[in-house]
């Protein structure tokens, strides 16, 4: 039973608690396990009604006519409402977060298959569903723009006609790095005899984030007060508030986001949709309260998609492996929409960040958006808005780069990856990474893994292959990854004009128990708990002393959300310096109530102590106490034990890792076994390793499914082929073998406790390694690159009518 | 149609329509909102209750199936509100983080404890196949395979403790 135990330090911890950082018990898990969680779905208010959306069965076409006089007649529908009823009160339309629009309900045309085009408001759940059969609308069908290389040919059907003047799916063109300089390199690479230029057209298939928990809001304005009350799964309750504000027209103190226990976010709940927006129509319509819950389906064709990037990328090296410059071309596919959530000026995200970890002379990657008739979508599923994209191609290139110069993974890429003494390091598209010890970071990985001993059983295998043996095809992958995450900056960084910085503020009680209030948002990340354990750390309490209020925009701070692995950078941050606020106040009161002067004071072992006087100290409960008695206190201070702050983050925090893959693959079938899985991540300062452990054992898992299942696909039609969990495959646990991790700590030299975030940092890093393992198990077949997702039958095609290869069997 | 379904050693009577699904008649007749809706297509397990003791997905049965049967819930799990009172599978999740989001939890709980019933000493692989059923999007199940061998463990020293304690009370 050896590796199922956890480690041992887990059980130790769960007897004991801590002060401040270590393994420690999850606060939120008492009400989980008792399924006493409270989910959007879980909302149940007086009178409330059930909404439900009527979609759109076609990809493009012309909306002729709508009668919904059969559905009104139905006893228990209380109200349908169309594109029209919304053109009438100016919500039609909406902005999206890239100043594009999106339709709430189509009036014109239908643009994806999935495309919201009526709303239902019924009794019940029941009732709403049997109206949505009895709303006809009449479609012209149109023949529609599926394929993204396609879609900027002359005559292919346009997305966004809507839009005056507009004659082509063209969306944007965007670059980064240095163009001239690059192609130099390139040049020069192209005609020196020791070095070439290797390159690979790459895809990271549309897939997509899948929470559990599906997308909903129950919305309750009250026409009396005018108050609107939304409960909604939103992994940033802040700006949505906001956003409704501006865009509804209401005005935001009377708008209140509740944002209760989400069933997982991945990037799926950052955005506005439709359904949120014709909930809260629906009750300023009926006068009541009105749920709206989508299904799995409706979850999976409408809502934000994730990748969907097609990309070509080339190396110039030298023979002996030495990286000199990297230059890409991105088709990207928005969709219908531009409706990416994603923070920056930049329509690629953080795609710039493609050089990886590696030291280049010069880059330069350029990204083409287009329009398709598909739903709308981009930055999503723990991406790092784009950093999934970027670190998958250079990793793929660099496996490339090795395939074809005949080097090991391994020692190509410990070749060019970064030095510790070059950091901070900037990179040649501008991004200044914070730390790192790369080099550490991937010996650590290979030794655990095994490497060496790893090559040698492969080898083994390969030659019992190639003498006709039935064996398993073994596979080794690497991948080196650097995130960049903690948006972020405010000068480079918002959300329609909406900075990225975090509020937080700490009240602590007479009794010496203290409530912290944030403005991120858990969707399972364990905030209740990590946060209280910052706070404790700061103030000598224990973390069962602290309660974290967050989810709720009329209790809370304002601040931009969880994704992009942002809470522990921003709002850890916030909690930090508001904790050391604190205590640099109850500093001042134990100077009082110990008539010592402030100088005197020293912070030892959780109390304010006089230096050098034995037993002279006072705890954060007795200060909290005297702060609010009739203790005096020095001019100018006011009493009680509180303190807020706005943290902005000065740059963004780059953790990394090294991971390494291990796969079978079975030559007959083309089925693929993930063997082993060792993932050594740097975050930086972990402030409960049991919670980031768990972090990386999700990404990993979803760098399985998206590297060998997951597949939003569509036929030439535009009908979605992954509209179910039938055939939108996710990993189960025996697709998922027992993750091996390990650590390396490099603080982040600018955050308050030098911690780094991780929540994507397996997402970003698993897919390629996991890819490299497949191909590389192929290698015997010369196979140098085969797309995701790697199912046996695309495995088998990428094998077939290639010779075997002998040569590598004997190495 | 009238029916009555024994939920968590309570009966309940309900008069329900045929097609009401019995994750419905739980989260919306009973409001035991414990057990959750994840999918259409009974992939995702998050309905996972206990029909007559066998683990089922819920959002495939119909509430009328159910009547005169009974169902076990996540809500039934614990005997009391103290930590002491959970069930060792809900212990074992709390100690090994074998959730995150909690979504998919209940109804792992429920596929785990009816794994335990049946054989109390599952291997890792037998855990894994006993949840394949079920998505967890969280964890990655290294975890939840920690949760459930906890469990196992825990409950093999509970009962070798009553063992000992019998066998010395006998002695003495």
């Amino acid at each position: 039973m050896e590796g199922v135990r956890p480690p041992e330090e887990w059980i130790r911890a769960a007897a004991e608690t801590p002060r401040g950082y270590g393994a420690m018990k999850r606060k939120e898990d008492a009400r989980f396990v008792r399924g006493r969680g409270r989910y959007v779905d879980d909302v149940v208010l007086p009178g409330m009604l059930h909404g439900a959306v009527l979609r759109s069965p076609l990809a493009h076409a012309r909306i002729v006519a709508i009668d919904t006089s059969a559905a009104e007649a139905h006893p228990r529908v209380r109200a349908v409402i169309t594109g029209e009823t919304l053109a009438v009160l100016g919500l039609a339309w909406m902005p999206t977060l890239m100043q594009d629009t999106q339709a709430v309900l189509a009036t014109d045309k239908v643009r994806f298959q999935g495309q919201e085009v009526a709303f239902v408001v019924a009794d019940d759940h029941y009732a709403a569903r049997d109206a949505l059969d009895l709303i006809d609308v009449e479609y012209e069908p149109l023949p529609p723009t599926i394929d993204a290389r396609r879609a900027l040919e002359p005559d292919a059907p346009v997305v966004r006609d809507d839009q005056e003047g507009r004659t082509d799916n063209h969306v944007f063109d965007w670059s980064s790095g240095d163009a001239a300089a690059t192609d130099a390199v390139f040049a020069e690479a192209a005609a020196r005899p020791d070095q070439q230029v290797i390159g690979a057209d790459v895809l990271y298939p549309r897939v997509h984030p899948a929470p559990l928990e599906t997308c909903g809001a129950v919305a309750d304005m009250d026409p009396v007060t005018g108050k609107l009350t939304l409960w909604t799964t939103t992994q940033a309750p802040h700006a949505h508030r906001t956003i409704y504000a501006m865009v509804a027209g209401l005005p935001e103190h009377k708008i209140r986001v509740v944002s209760p226990d989400i069933g997982g976010g991945f990037g799926n709940k950052v955005g506005i949709y439709p359904g949120y927006v014709c909930a809260i129509v629906a009750s300023i319509v009926t006068g009541v309260p009105v749920k709206w819950m989508e299904d799995r389906s409706e979850n999976l064709m409408s809502t934000s998609f994730a990748r969907d990037y097609h990309m070509r990328g080339e190396v110039a090296v030298t023979a002996d492996g030495r990286l000199r410059a990297v230059r890409v071309h991105v088709l990207a596919d928005h969709g219908a929409f531009n409706a990416t959530a994603q923070p920056t000026a930049f329509p690629a995200g953080f795609f710039g960040v493609f050089t990886g970890s590696y030291d280049l002379e010069a880059a330069h990657c350029a990204v083409t958006g287009v329009y398709t008739h598909k739903a709308p979508g981009g930055v999503a599923y723990a991406c790092s808005f784009r950093i999934t994209e970027a670190v998958y191609l250079i990793e793929r290139l660099v496996d490339v780069v090795a395939h074809d110069l005949g080097m090991d993974p391994a020692e190509l890429r410990r070749r060019n990856l970064l030095r510790p003494d070059q950091f901070p390091y900037r990179s040649a598209t501008g991004w200044e990474y914070d730390s790192g010890d790369y080099p550490h970071t991937l010996q650590v990985a290979l030794e655990k893994a095994g490497y060496d001993e790893l090559r040698r059983e492969q080898a083994e295998l390969w030659r019992r292959h190639a003498a006709g043996e039935d064996v398993p095809l073994r596979g080794i992958g690497l991948s080196f990854f650097t995130e960049a995450v903690g948006a972020g900056p405010r000068r480079t960084m918002d959300i329609l004009g909406l900075g990225m910085a975090d509020g937080a503020e700490l009240r602590v009680h007479p009794t010496g128990k203290a409530v912290l209030r944030v403005s991120c948002q858990s969707q399972g990340q364990g905030h209740e708990t990590t946060f209280a354990q910052v706070v404790a750390a700061e103030l000598g309490i224990s973390p069962d002393d602290v309660e974290v209020v967050h989810g709720d925009t009329d209790q809370t701070p304002f601040g931009l959300g969880t994704y992009g692995s942002r809470s522990t950078p921003v709002s850890g941050a916030a909690t930090a310096i508001v904790a050391r606020k604190v205590r640099e106040r109850a500093k001042i009161v134990a100077a009082a109530m110990m008539e010592a002067e402030l100088e005197d004071l020293e912070w030892r072992h959780g109390s304010w102590a006089v230096r050098g006087v034995e037993g002279a100290s006072r705890t954060l409960a007795e200060i909290a106490l005297a702060a609010h008695s009739d203790l005096e206190l020095p001019e100018g201070v006011e009493g009680h034990l509180d303190a807020t702050t706005v943290y902005n983050p000065p740059n963004l925090t780059y953790p990394c890792g090294a991971y390494v893959c291990v796969v079978d693959v079975d030559p007959g079938t083309g089925e693929v076994h993930v063997r082993r899985f060792v993932a050594v991540d740097d975050c930086g300062v972990r402030i409960n390793p049991m919670i980031v452990e768990g972090q990386v054992h999700g990404g990993l898992a979803d760098g399985v499914g998206m590297a060998l299942m997951q597949s939003i696909a569509f036929d030439l039609e535009g009908n979605c082929l992954g509209g179910s969990f039938m055939d939108y495959l996710l990993p189960t646990a025996l697709e998922c073998p027992s993750w091996e991790l390990g650590e390396t700590v490099t603080p982040s030299p600018h955050h308050p406790i030098g911690a780094k975030g991780v929540g994507e940092s397996a997402t970003v890093g698993s897919p390629p390694a996991v890819v490299n393992a497949v191909i590389d198990a192929l290698s015997p077949y010369g196979v140098r690159h085969a797309d995701m997702p790697l199912t046996p039958a695309a495995v088998w095609r990428a094998m077939q009518g290639r010779p075997l290869r002998t040569d590598l069997a004997i190495s | 149609m009238e029916i009555t379904v024994v939920v968590n050693g309570r009966p309940h009577t309900r008069d329900v329509e045929p097609r009401l699904l019995l994750t419905h008649f739980l989260r919306d007749e009973l409001s035991l909102t414990g057990t959750h809706w994840g999918c259409d297509t009974t992939t995702c397990g998050a309905c996972t209750v206990r029909l007559d003791g066998v683990p089922v997905k819920s959002c495939t049965v119909l509430a009328v199936m159910a009547d005169g049967a009974r169902v076990d819930t996540v809500e039934g799990l614990a005997t009391g509100w103290g930590e002491g009172d959970l069930d060792p599978v809900q212990q074992g999740f709390m100690t090994c983080h074998g959730l995150q989001c909690g979504f998919c939890t209940p109804g792992m709980l429920m596929t785990s404890r009816a794994l335990l019933d049946q054989d109390p000493d599952p291997s890792p692989e037998t855990i894994r196949e006993a949840i394949s059923g079920q998505i967890c999007r969280c964890t990655g199940y290294e975890n939840i395979v920690r949760s459930v061998r906890w469990a196992a463990e825990a409950e093999q020293a509970a009962r070798a403790t009553a063992a000992s304690t019998e066998a010395s009370g006998v002695s003495s």
